[in-house]
């Protein structure tokens, strides 16, 4: 009979090994329920995870997709070490869109060295409006914020769909729900002429980095750390609960808004009735799976970006419905809770010796 | 009795062995109880006596061993079997729903219906009979935590039990309670249920137990009878080493200025069955160790936060540090006036378990030892400061690297009391300095504490531990309903009148003074 028992300390090993362990086992997985389909597991795995890195154009859409996830996924590291869990940010980036897009909407014409950085700066402060709200809540009326986080996202999504099928429409848009294009000086500067390489491609690893010399090495994410892992410690020490909270919520709300402006600008060209599919949410598995470690989201803010452009492949050219990409993102998620539990238990599969002094 | 109990004794273990990961908690260790004995179980914290007591009651399965109860081995499956043989357990931790009353809480521990039936009337038959006295319908949260003591021994009566365990009882008693509990014990015991008592207490062990089993690392080391020895060899068999008394101190210092004052401090508990502090007034001055006794519940941790700065007072006059008025600071900028604070609990409020000594040197150290840099860790620095207290307070560990929690919890507490006193503060504030802490680290402390007291800073310990504050304080004040009495000079208290305090019902002596005077 295998026997689970508590390790007594936190393995090493396994703080690597989990999150691969949880990958490989959502590879089978989901091998498994594309047989059940009647479709060739092998083949589906491989269509959904390299075909998309081994096409034309396959590391660009990478990028452009990981972007929005690495600076959401470092932003609720940081919310979520804290134990402010945050998981509004669908609704904090599509906000950032609308705020920091409104500019670039009402002033086309401007000076585009002025326009690109204000509406960048607007956008943020949009998503940290939108975050902020969320921490005012909690601090005065001890609302819970995954309710209240969570809430705000439907709230800011019928905000845009009031805006693009109302007074922010389209003249000249045949009525579709659809803002104009934004202009070329509110569009932001490409990295790389005639691809969508944005500035925010560039930025997600900085932020990445900044936001983990931060939280490793400074006072301020000390007081992150302590209040995550123990709240009656920080009290102790003196740091306060309140003002931790309104920074975690500020700064993941901030990148949210960040992202989202940068992905309207960079991506979409114009505001639709959807600027995010579900990015917020993917963001949170992009966290966990970087084990709430800013540099980690890197890698796994790349990996989940491929599980959006593998969710076309699969549609395009095996047929299968598009929910594929959900599935699989639910299943990584599982997976990688679960595998957790190796981090702190040990399954012996024989009962343990008795060293005999 | 319907028919006489066999012969032999009543429990005998032989060759208990239990391994936990990393850890041989118990190896072949025996233990046997006679018929009408009260036995005890003595050892450190970690010498693994609540290992074995958690086998016989069925809560931890043992990987070898043999246990015979009543002539015949039995595994004891779980605490239900336990307590079908007729084994009880009182623990030290109760487990008790404040809500409800004293019959609520014994019904529910009760197995079937049918056990319910005239509950009321067992409960006070059985708390009368053996001194325990009880009202049923009382609600819990409202009772002493002797009280509740009792309601954890009726509940264990009512079900007829051949063996008592109890794991330092008297722990939470005033010193009149234990000796109402002792008087309870041994009649007990002359009726036929053998107590299995568990204590570090010598003095007590001696008084009333008739035979001992001591145990240290996880294994037997002696079977003695303790009336027969003295506390001092007890407690040299248990730590297996001569120990040291602690050095007297010459007495207080020249200085005489207040460092810490208390001013009509009231403080609401932030808990919701916490004790409020009402009106504590209190000089400490440069050179003084202060003793605060009381039982547990009666405001120590309310005390102790409102002196940290977790809770606030009304007013800054509340609290002066070195005559700077503190009341409405937090914890840091109390630091920076030189306060420094050890809490009760070491686990997740004075140290972080799960981060490593450096962090935890830089929890509560980072203010005075200035280790920030442009909002950076100074981690070379920090280092240091951790390595500099492990080896001046000789905690056993592999270095500043070591995560909190793999430190046993008298290693941990000699790094927390290190890692404040190393921060040369004007005024110390210590919660049970050697709660749970084994002999050798307890000496350390104590000798910390009056080495810095020597040194001119103001220091308050707030202790359960009696003896601890005889040793140690040069005043001694009693905390009670979240009261404070006048400190008294320690040469002129004794036990006695100290526990009479403690009770807090006794504390006011105005009616039979009074009374005398008309007298007069």
């Amino acid at each position: 009979m295998p026997k689970i028992e508590p390790r007594g300390y936190e393995s090493k090993f396994w703080g690597y090994a989990s999150p691969i362990l949880a990958l490989l086992l959502t590879g089978a997985t989901s091998g498994l329920i594309f047989a059940i389909m009647g479709k060739p597991p092998g083949r589906t795995v491989y269509t959904f995870l390299i075909t998309p890195l081994i096409q034309q154009g396959g590391l660009e859409a990478l990028v452009v997709k990981a972007a929005p996830l690495i600076m959401m996924g470092v932003g609720l590291s940081l919310a979520y070490r804290a134990n402010v869990w945050n998981i509004g940010t669908d609704g904090q980036f599509t906000l950032g869109a609308i705020c920091g897009g409104g500019i670039g909407l009402a002033f086309p014409d401007a000076n585009p060295w002025l326009l690109f950085p204000a509406m960048l700066i607007i956008g943020t402060i949009g998503g940290m409006v939108s975050g902020g709200l969320v921490a005012w809540m909690r601090i005065r009326f001890n609302a819970n914020e995954i309710l209240t986080s969570l809430m705000l996202t439907y709230v800011t999504q019928y905000l845009l769909l009031y805006l693009v099928t109302g007074p922010w429409r389209d003249p000249q848009g045949f009525g579709f729900p659809q803002t104009a294009q934004f202009s070329d000086a509110a569009s932001g500067p490409r990295l790389v002429p005639d691809t969508n390489i944005h500035v925010g491609i560039l930025l997600a690893p900085l932020i990445a980095i900044a936001l983990w010399v931060m939280l490793e090495k400074s006072l301020l994410g000390f007081q992150f750390r302590v209040l995550g892992q123990a709240t009656r410690a920080a009290r102790f020490a003196g740091f306060s609960e309140n003002r931790l909270v309104w920074i975690a919520m500020l700064v993941s709300g901030g990148l949210a808004g960040m992202a989202g402006l940068l992905e309207a600008t960079g991506t979409l060209g114009q505001l639709t009735t959807q600027v995010s599919p579900g990015y917020g949410f993917t963001a949170i598995i992009v966290a966990f799976l970087g084990r709430l470690n800013p540099l980690g989201t890197i890698p796994a803010g790349l990996l989940l970006a491929l599980t959006y452009l593998g969710g076309d492949a699969a549609q395009i050219s095996l047929g299968l419905p598009n929910a594929v990409t959900g599935i699989f993102q639910g299943i990584l998620l599982f997976y990688l809770l679960g595998c957790d539990f190796l981090l702190l238990h040990r399954i012996r599969w024989r009962a343990a010796p008795v060293k005999v002094a | 009795m319907p028919s006489p109990p066999p012969p032999g004794p009543l429990l005998s273990m032989t060759g208990m062995t239990k391994q936990y990961p990393g850890c041989l908690a118990n190896d072949h260790v025996s233990l046997t109880v006679e018929r009408n004995q009260i036995h005890a179980l003595l050892g450190e914290n970690g010498a693994g006596k609540s290992t074995l007591v958690k086998m016989i009651y069925g809560v931890v399965k043992p990987d070898a061993g043999k246990m015979v109860w009543e002539g015949e081995k039995v595994a004891v499956q779980n605490p239900g079997h336990a307590q079908r043989l007729g084994i009880g357990m009182v623990f030290q931790h109760f487990s008790l729903f404040e809500a409800l009353t004293v019959a609520e809480n014994i019904a529910l521990g009760l197995g079937s219906a049918a056990e319910r039936v005239g509950l009321r009337d067992r409960i006070v038959k059985v708390s009368n009979e053996y001194g325990l006295p009880l009202d049923p319908d009382r609600v819990v949260h409202d009772l002493s935590v002797g009280e509740r003591q009792r309601i954890e021994i009726v509940r264990c009566l009512l079900q007829n039990p051949k063996l008592l365990i109890m794991d330092e009882p008297t722990s939470v008693l005033t010193p009149s309670e234990v000796q109402k509990l002792f008087v309870t014990l041994r009649r007990l015991a002359a009726e036929g249920c053998s107590i299995l008592y568990i204590s570090h207490k010598l003095e007590e062990v001696r008084a009333l137990c008739s035979a001992a089993t001591i145990m240290r690392l996880g294994r037997n080391v002696a079977q003695v009878v303790p009336a027969n020895k003295t506390v001092k060899e007890l407690a040299e068999i248990m730590i297996a080493a001569d120990l040291r008394e602690p050095t007297p101190r010459p007495g207080l210092a020249g200085e005489t200025r207040q460092r810490l004052v208390l001013n009509k401090l009231t403080v609401r508990s932030p808990h919701h069955f916490g004790t409020d502090l009402h009106d504590v007034s209190l000089l400490i001055a440069g050179g003084e160790i202060l003793g605060i006794a009381g039982i547990a519940g009666n405001g120590q941790n309310e005390l102790m936060d409102a002196l940290s700065g977790e809770i606030l007072a009304g007013h800054p006059e509340n609290v002066l540090i070195d005559g700077v008025p503190a009341g409405l600071m937090g914890p840091a900028e109390r630091r920076r006036l030189r306060g420094c604070f050890v809490p009760e609990e070491r686990n997740g409020h004075g140290a972080v378990t799960t981060m490593t000594l450096a962090e935890n040197a830089f929890l509560s150290g980072f203010v005075l030892h200035a280790l920030v840099r442009f909002g950076l860790i100074d981690e070379k620095r920090t280092h240091k400061v951790a390595a500099d207290i492990i080896h001046r307070f000789d905690v056993r560990t592999t270095g500043p690297k070591a995560q909190a929690r793999s430190l046993s919890g008298g290693n941990l507490q000699k790094f927390l009391v290190g890692r404040e006193v190393l921060q040369d503060p004007s005024v110390l504030i210590i919660n049970q300095p050697t709660w749970g802490v084994d002999a050798g680290a307890a000496l350390a402390i104590h000798e910390a504490i009056m080495a810095l007291a020597q040194e001119g800073a103001a220091v308050m310990i707030i202790s359960q531990d009696l003896d601890e504050i005889f040793i140690l304080a040069d005043r001694i004040a009693v905390i009670a309903g979240g009261r404070v009495s006048d400190p008294i000079p320690t040469r002129d208290a004794t036990i006695e009148s100290i526990g009479r305090l403690m009770g807090g019902t006794t504390a006011q002596p105005a009616l039979p003074v009074a009374a005398s005077l008309t007298y007069a």
